[in-house]
């Protein structure tokens, strides 16, 4: 397999409890992941562990390995705004910022200094919310505040955020759940077309949601990796009690 | 069945409190008016333009010609100077508090800190101010009064902010995280913006604390019939003019204090719509 993440032996703590126990993984490049399992599993934690998101809060601990592209992302001389550059994130409820659509967009453009003059900023906006499926919405009313726009399109917006500084990676915890069935079709269709880019690691509770988007899919339960493989062995031939057991609705 | 309301022990505890809330409410609200209706009443007659556009002439404090322009712009460049200084002190320590120290010891050690310096009386601060400029040889001034006001206004205004700050919603500073910002990055262009009117609201407290403030200025900005042109000119502020007024023996005099308090009423009023105002335009991209 052609992995893009790996994870060696991880293991994280909120204060005294463990989250995650031991995980191994290998997330394949470009294609989509799909991790499952009950609530309070470590799904979220999983996630935020990718993104270095887990030390913002104070009372963590993490041991072991989450090497990107062969780079461990924890290790010492690493800049931790270039791996959450790298790895974007879309969270379980759209946040833009407090600033205009068209703004939402070019920050982070400008955070990093990968776009000069108007023109350049122009396109690269034009571009991304039209990656986002976003553009023939909102291109009359680019200067207006990004919450006046719907959550869904709010959601398609962090996603043009997010895409615009140029991620090799995508993370979504449940991106969809706080959105209506049109609005989640929609990113759903856009995460489809992405993966010939991008890697892409999505959480979902939706089983349904799962089939449609995985590739590859990760069950987890009490903080450990059940079973993981591609979406045809873990969907139609699961090898584990707890995963078949999960999958036919038992949990 | 037994919906109909029977007058339990809780009821009544509810009706009484409901009465106690409601008396302490008219009562405040029966005070700010009667203030208002005093400096209104008392302070219009003898609020003509003369009083607003000339300083004070010989024998003003008699009852003859003049005005109090000296205080009125003594007033605006003192608590105007203090309060921008203190912002641009004070809004540092307030996202230094917030975005690195949080709830850590440091933290909590000048969070009480400036809650003691809250509580200090003005004059404390005044007396202060006065002993460290006879130290370094400064006369009173303009900015020896800024400087104390400053001093007067930053824990005030810190703490605020601090508690403005305290309601940013973590998952926005998340979403500017998630796309590689630094924490610095987070608190100065996502932060601020966001919280930009509570922000307001605190400049504008300190702000009320700064220019209703006499005991301070007294010594260190000291007080002149004229209008300063520099910041080593002592400023007269609207406090002292109201107080020196109101002690003549002169009724006339006395009626041209409340004329002074009315306009201190009218500026501190003027500057809390024009900062709504303000708010209101800058938080038009506030995340609700
Ligand atoms: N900030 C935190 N402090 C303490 N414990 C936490 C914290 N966040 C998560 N946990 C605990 O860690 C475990 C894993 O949580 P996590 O959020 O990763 O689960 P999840 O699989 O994402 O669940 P869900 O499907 O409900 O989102 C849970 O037992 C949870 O209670
Ligand atoms: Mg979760």
């Amino acid at each position: 397999m052609n992995s893009h993440i790996q994870v060696k032996n991880l293991n994280v703590f909120y204060g005294k409890s463990q989250a995650l126990k031991n995980i191994n993984l290998e997330i394949p490049r470009n294609q989509i992941t799909v991790i499952m399992g009950p609530s309070g599993c470590g799904k979220t934690t999983l996630l935020k562990s990718f993104n270095r998101f887990i030390e913002l809060d104070e009372m963590t601990r993490i041991s072991g390995q989450v090497k990107v592209d062969e780079q461990d992302i924890y290790a010492r001389d690493i800049d931790v705004t270039e791996v959450r550059k790298t790895i974007g994130l879309l969270s379980q409820r759209p946040y833009p910022l407090p600033m205009s659509i068209y703004e939402n967009v070019a920050h982070g453009l400008r955070m990093h200094r990968m776009k000069k003059g108007k023109n350049e900023f122009d396109q690269a906006v034009q571009h991304y919310l039209q990656v986002a499926g976003l553009w023939d919405e909102v291109k009359d009313r680019l200067h207006e505040p990004a919450t006046s726009l719907s959550i869904g399109q709010q959601q398609r917006l962090c996603l043009a955020r997010g895409l615009a500084i140029e991620p090799e990676i995508i993370l979504g915890d449940e991106p969809t759940s706080a959105l209506d069935p049109i609005s989640s079709q929609h990113i759903e269709k856009i995460l489809m077309s992405l993966k010939k880019d991008y890697t892409i690691v999505v959480v979902t509770h939706i089983l349904r949601q799962a089939k449609r988007l995985a590739d590859y899919v990760i069950f987890m339960y009490l903080g450990e990796v059940v079973e993981a493989g591609t979406a045809q062995q873990i969907f139609e031939d699961p090898q584990m009690e707890r995963t078949k057991g999960y999958l036919s609705g038992q949990f | 069945m037994g919906l109909k309301k029977h007058w339990q022990r809780r009821h009544v505890v509810e009706a009484i409190f409901k009465y106690v809330m409601l008396i302490s409410f008219v009562l405040v609200l029966a005070c700010l008016g009667y203030i208002l209706w005093t400096v209104f009443s008392k302070g219009l007659p003898s609020l003509t333009w003369a009083m607003i556009s000339q300083t004070p002439k010989g024998g003003y404090y008699l009852g003859k010609e003049g005005g109090i322009l000296n205080a009125i712009l003594g007033s605006l460049y003192l608590a105007m100077g203090g309060t921008l200084l203190a912002v641009l002190i004070g809004l540092p320590i307030a996202l230094y508090l917030q975005t690195y120290l949080r709830k850590s010891h440091w933290g909590k050690f000048i969070r009480i800190s400036l809650d003691i310096l809250w509580g200090i009386p003005s004059i404390v601060y005044g007396a202060f101010g006065f002993s460290v400029m006879l130290a370094v040889g400064m006369r009173s001034s303009l900015l020896g009064g800024i400087i104390v006001l400053a001093l007067l206004e930053l824990p005030i205004m810190v703490r605020a902010m601090d508690e403005v700050l305290q309601q940013m919603p973590k998952d926005l500073e998340h979403a500017a995280l998630a796309i590689g910002a630094t924490k610095l990055e987070v608190a100065l262009k996502i932060v601020v913006r966001q919280m930009m009117s509570g922000i307001i609201s605190a400049i504008l407290l300190a702000f009320g604390r700064g220019i209703g403030d006499a005991a301070s200025v007294l010594f260190t900005a000291g007080y002149t019939d004229r209008v300063p042109t520099s910041l080593t000119n002592p400023a007269a502020s609207l406090p002292l003019a109201i107080f020196f007024q109101l002690s003549t023996p002169f009724p006339e005099v006395q009626q041209r204090a409340y004329a002074s308090a009315l306009v201190l009423t009218i500026i501190v009023l003027a500057v809390s719509l024009g900062s709504r105002w303000l708010s209101v335009r800058l938080s038009k991209y506030s995340i609700k």
